[in-house]
This record gives C-alpha cells, structure tokens and sequence, in this order.
C-alpha cells in the first residue's frame, strides 16, 4: 500500500491529522466540564460514552486509516465487538440473576 | 528465508501480512480489556456506593478521590503522541526521514511524559494509604491504569527501536520500514483509544 499515496494526498491527510486532533482537544475539554456539572448518573454515563465513541471513532477512522481500510478488518472487528458486546452481555445478566433488580451505584 | 507480503497486499486478504496480523492482536487487546471493563462494571453495579469508603472516608464521586486534572492532561498528552506518531507515518511516505525521527522522538517523550503524570498520580494514591488492597475502586483503578500503563511501556520499548537500531532499515527496504511505522501506529493509536475510555468512565463517573 505504501505507494499507493502522491505526496499531494499525504499532504492532505496530514491537513486531515490536525482537524481530527483539533476535534479530540475540543471533545476533551467537553468531556471534562460534562464531569464538571455532576449530572445524574444515567445521562452522565450516556453523554460520557457517546463523546468516547465519537473520539475513539475519529482517532480509528482518520489515525489507524479505517475510513479506507480492506474488506477484511472490518470483519475481524466487528466479530470482536459482537464477542465484546457478548461478554458484558454475560456479565450484566449474571448480576440480573442473584436479585433481579439491576442497581446503579 | 523472506517472509512474504511485507510490503505487498496479500491478494485474498487484501493487506500486507503484518498489518493483518497487528489487527489480530489488536483485537485479542480489545478483549483482554474488554473483560477488565466488564469486571468494572459488575463491580459497580453491584456496589450500594461508588467509589465508596476507602482509608476511614466515604466517597461519593470518583472525582473526589482521582485527579482529574492530571487524567485531563494525560489524555491531551496521548492524543498529541497519537498525532506525532501518525505523522512520523506521514513522514516516511513523503520521504523525509529527518522528519520522521522528529515525529518517533517527539512520541516517545510524550509517552514518557504520559508515564511521569500517572507516576505522580499513583504516588499521591501511595502516599494517602490508598492502594489496591483498600477497596474495590482502587483494585480497578489500579489494575486497569495499571495494564494500559504497562501497554505504554510496551509501546516506548518498540516505538524506540524503530527511532534506534530499526530505522537502519530505511536505507536497505523503506517501503517494508514505511508498514512496520503504520502498524507500530496501529498499536500506539489502540493505547490511545482505551486511555479515551478510560478517562471519563473511571475518573468522571
């Protein structure tokens, strides 16, 4: 793959490199001051989960090159986030079992 | 003997058989932590106070007892080296090895400078009797900063080989020196990502 690229379009993506740093310092800072405002723990959770999604997103996306990456890896990962999704499946239901109310702390 | 597909794809895979195999590890990574979260959140919700009482205080928000400043700069910290190491990358493909040892250094000294805050982080924990053994929080805490720390490690020990005695490959097979920075990338980039979990859903929640 390594010639793939004319330095005209290496240039661009290191254009591309800076926005997403840029939008991972921002999404940081806003991660921070959400902390700051000690919502109630279920928004709290959605809100921190959806800018760690949106970040981790970017940073494989544009970083690790998935926006154009081959057939294949996007298998191999979504199989492992069905095992991922499976297993805290697991966990959470095994807690379900003991009393039958789901508490969170 | 040569191993095959270093720089070309593997025409059934569709990449170069490194790249492939660093997403295979990768992937067995997202499990090995992805079973540390679960715990985390067995722990939690299991738990009638979180983060709960610890050396004789009883503690109402993570935040109380982590700092989160520190994890704030940390985290700016990471996604600068992520940056710097992917423009080491850059580098490469634009043929400028200058440039590239630039960027590696720059990552490593990042990363070290990443270690030297969670190094004040954990020694504010020791020195306040707060240490693994003191409450489930802790045990987490500690295990789960502690294993991505150690992926840090892991990953100044490999990315300073290719700065030192690996970057001689630039001059005998660039385009095979250019792969192995991406997929290094790769790995440092997925460090990167689990800190970006990490941060808000043990120090903010």
């Amino acid at each position: 793959m390594s010639d793939a690229h004319s330095p005209e379009e290496v240039k661009e993506h290191i254009r591309v490199y800076l926005y997403v740093f840029g939008a991972l310092a921002v999404l940081t800072v806003v991660t921070v001051a959400v902390g700051y405002f000690h919502l109630p723990i279920l928004p709290a959770l959605v809100l921190a989960l959806v800018i760690a999604l949106i970040k981790g997103g970017l940073v494989a996306s544009y970083f690790m090159h998935l926006m154009t990456e081959k057939r294949l890896i996007y298998w191999l990962l979504i199989m492992t986030l069905v095992f991922l999704l499976a297993m805290f499946a697991l966990f959470v239901s095994a807690y379900h079992g003991q009393d039958g109310t789901l508490v969170v702390a | 003997m040569d191993i095959p597909y270093t720089i070309e794809a593997r025409p059934d895979t569709g990449v170069y058989n490194a790249k492939l195999g660093v997403w295979l590890f990768l992937a067995s990574e997202i499990m090995l932590f992805g079973g540390l979260f679960s715990a985390y959140i067995f722990l939690r919700i299991g738990a009638p106070e979180w983060p709960g009482e610890m050396a004789d205080h009883v503690y109402h928000r993570a935040s109380e007892v982590l700092n989160v400043p520190l994890a704030a700069l940390n985290t700016f910290i990471l996604i600068g080296s992520s940056v710097t190491i992917v423009m080491s990358w850059a580098s490469l493909m634009l043929k400028r090895f200058d440039r590239y040892k630039l960027y590696m250094g720059l990552t490593i000294l990042l990363a070290f400078g990443f270690l030297v805050v969670k190094g004040f982080e954990y020694g504010s924990k020791f020195s306040h009797g707060l240490f693994p053994s003191e409450s489930n929080f802790l045990a987490i805490y500690f295990v789960l900063t502690g294993l991505h720390g150690l992926h840090v490690i892991g990953g100044i020990v490999v990315n300073a080989y290719f700065l030192g005695p690996g970057a001689k490959m630039w001059a005998t097979n660039p385009r095979r020196f250019t792969n192995r920075i991406e997929i290094a990338g790769l790995y440092w980039h997925f460090v990167d990502i689990v800190w970006i979990f990490l941060f808000p859903t043990i120090y903010l929640l």
